[in-house]
């Protein structure tokens, strides 16, 4: 198995406080890997980090075999990691289908001065998003949702879209962060299916989560992060019988 | 009944002219959170540039309609020069600097371009060349000239073309996107800076046509004509609800329509007390009584055509 990406020594602090202390993980191509922590471990800001948002404080990224370009969200983007957010976070008062179309913007071809002239290698790849940006919402089960405002969307719909429009840049890896929170059991086990799904696709994924349940079912490996330190990483059924994890996390 | 309708008319084309100013201000704003308070001073030097260019072609000996269409261009030109010096010069630096700044920046803007138009074109009036149809027709007692008719339908298309490039095109996804939320758009691979640039030459560009307009409307010009005309746009654009496209484009004609109105019954209305020279006065009475009732604008709450 090929690893896909290897993030060495990661550190990150703000102000006296450290967040991610010598952080080493791998993750293989094609796997579904769970990163869990207690509240305030540093799981989202280590996904800050690998998606270029917080600037890191020390460490090294390697993706796809070369280092990852760490300096801007949008160098990131084209390397091929797409993320969601704990707290949504769509472009509210564009519609469903929007949102997915400025996700294909990392891989348009054509500039957007090209595209505002109309040419007909424009009009063609502005189909092409089109195309692609119902595809991606029938894909996530909201194909009927298109037209309507991001924010009149329901919570878990929107929640779809977020992915959709993530996997709308092509990504390698798809970094999801607590996409399950506030979901019933009923939406949850239709994320499973749905992750299971990318993951069938070819897109590798990082899951944060906090429902243990989720990540142990669907994960072929799990990292713990307790105080910005890794403190096991391994199959679900070893980490759940790790002591300094139930310590930390599972209790007792 | 004439002189309402009259009136009307008047007021329709000065708020053409607003609403196509009023749209630089309020796409900035939507974008950058920013009160660009040089615009109307782009408006100024657009005028100036196109009769300067009109003249220059006149002395050619150039066909009239050749002329207006070089004199045009020629100011959209400088102006989109303009507004893309001014963002990459004043603003782009305090892109992250505390909000009171670059508010000052704009303001200090403002006045080097209005000296500089003033070195440039002197003190005086200019009158402008007749480069439209001299022409008038009676509609319903009213007295509409082809001059305004032009600048009715001019703002309208270019008005109609802007709702479609924002609503219908990448370039316009990426500006909602990045006026929602530039770290989110970035994250998409939308290049912020270049988004914001193309921002300020779009809303240049509508303020060059602007000046043209005013100066064909007026037939007189000066380097300090930006200053009232500026401050009436973005009265307009928070008349609609800054921000919003709509609401720039209904806040402008309003304004025109609603000072025009105003212009044409202050008299009467206040028995003599106050003449049609108060009729800034009368336009900025109705925004402060429009603001009392809706904070936000007009349009303010449908945030969903920002851009």
């Amino acid at each position: 198995m090929s690893v896909l990406l290897e993030a060495t020594k990661i550190g990150k602090h703000f102000g006296g406080v450290q967040a991610l202390k010598d952080v080493s993980l791998t993750i293989n191509t094609g796997e579904i890997y769970g990163l869990i922590g207690p509240n305030g471990a540093g799981k989202t800001t280590f996904f800050n980090v690998l998606t270029g948002l917080y600037p890191k404080d020390g460490g090294t990224v390697t993706f796809d075999g070369a280092p990852l370009p760490l300096g801007s969200p949008h160098a990131v983007t084209r390397a091929g990691i797409a993320r969601t957010f704990q707290n949504i976070r769509l472009f509210a008062n564009m519609t469903a289908l929007e949102n997915v179309m400025v996700g294909r913007h990392a891989r348009a071809k054509v500039g957007v001065g090209g595209a505002v002239m109309r040419h007909r290698r424009a009009r063609e790849e502005e189909a092409a998003i089109r195309r692609r940006a119902e595809e991606l919402l029938h894909y996530v089960g909201i194909a009927d949702r298109g037209g309507q405002l991001a924010r009149h969307l329901a919570y878990g719909d929107q929640r779809r879209l977020e992915i959709a429009r993530a996997l709308a840049t092509e990504p390698r890896l798809l970094a999801l962060d607590e996409p399950a929170a506030g979901m019933n059991a009923t939406e949850t086990s239709e994320l499973k299916t749905l992750i299971e799904g990318i993951r069938a696709d070819g897109v590798t994924v990082l899951l944060i989560e906090h429902d243990v349940k989720l990540v142990m079912g669907l994960c072929d490996r799990v990292a713990v992060l307790d105080y910005g330190e890794k403190i096991a990483e391994d199959v679900p059924d070893a980490v759940k019988r790790d002591p300094k994890v139930i310590e930390a996390y599972l209790g007792a | 009944m004439d002189i309402f309708l009259q009136q009307v008319f008047n007021g329709l084309t000065l708020g053409s002219i607003y609403a196509l100013v009023a749209l630089g201000y309020t796409m900035v704003y939507g974008i950058l959170g920013l009160i660009n308070f040089a615009h109307g001073e782009v408006v100024m030097i657009g005028a100036l540039t196109a009769l300067a260019a009109a003249n220059a072609l006149l002395a050619l000996g150039l066909p009239v309609p050749l002329v207006l269409l070089l004199a045009l261009l020629a100011a959209a030109l400088v102006c989109m020069a303009l507004g893309f010096t001014i963002e990459r010069v004043a603003y782009r630096p305090l892109r992250n600097a505390p909000r009171l700044a670059p508010l000052i920046t704009a303001i200090g803007v403002s006045i080097v371009l209005q000296q500089l138009a003033m070195l440039i074109w002197g003190r005086r009036y200019h009158s402008v060349p007749q480069l439209l149809p001299s022409g008038s027709h009676t509609i319903f007692g009213a007295q509409v000239t082809e001059v305004q008719m032009i600048i009715m339908a001019t703002a309208a298309l270019t008005m109609l073309a802007l709702t479609q490039l924002v609503n219908r095109t990448r370039l316009g996804r990426a500006m909602r996107a990045t006026s929602e939320s530039p770290s989110i758009a970035a994250l998409m691979g939308v290049d912020a800076n270049r988004i914001i640039a193309l921002t300020f030459v779009i809303g240049s560009g509508l303020a060059a046509l602007a000046g043209v307009m005013v100066s064909a409307n007026y037939g007189i010009t000066h380097y300090h004509m930006g200053f009232l005309l500026g401050l009436k746009a973005f009265t307009a654009a928070v008349l609609g609800g800054i921000g919003n496209l709509a609401g720039a484009m209904v806040g402008g004609v309003l304004l025109g329509v609603i000072e025009a109105l105003g212009a044409g019954y202050i008299g009467d209305l206040t028995g003599g007390v106050f003449g049609s020279n108060y009729q800034d006065v009368f336009a900025f009475f109705v925004l402060i009584v429009v603001l009392i009732f809706r904070p936000s604008g007009l349009m303010g709450e449908k945030v969903s055509e920002r851009a």
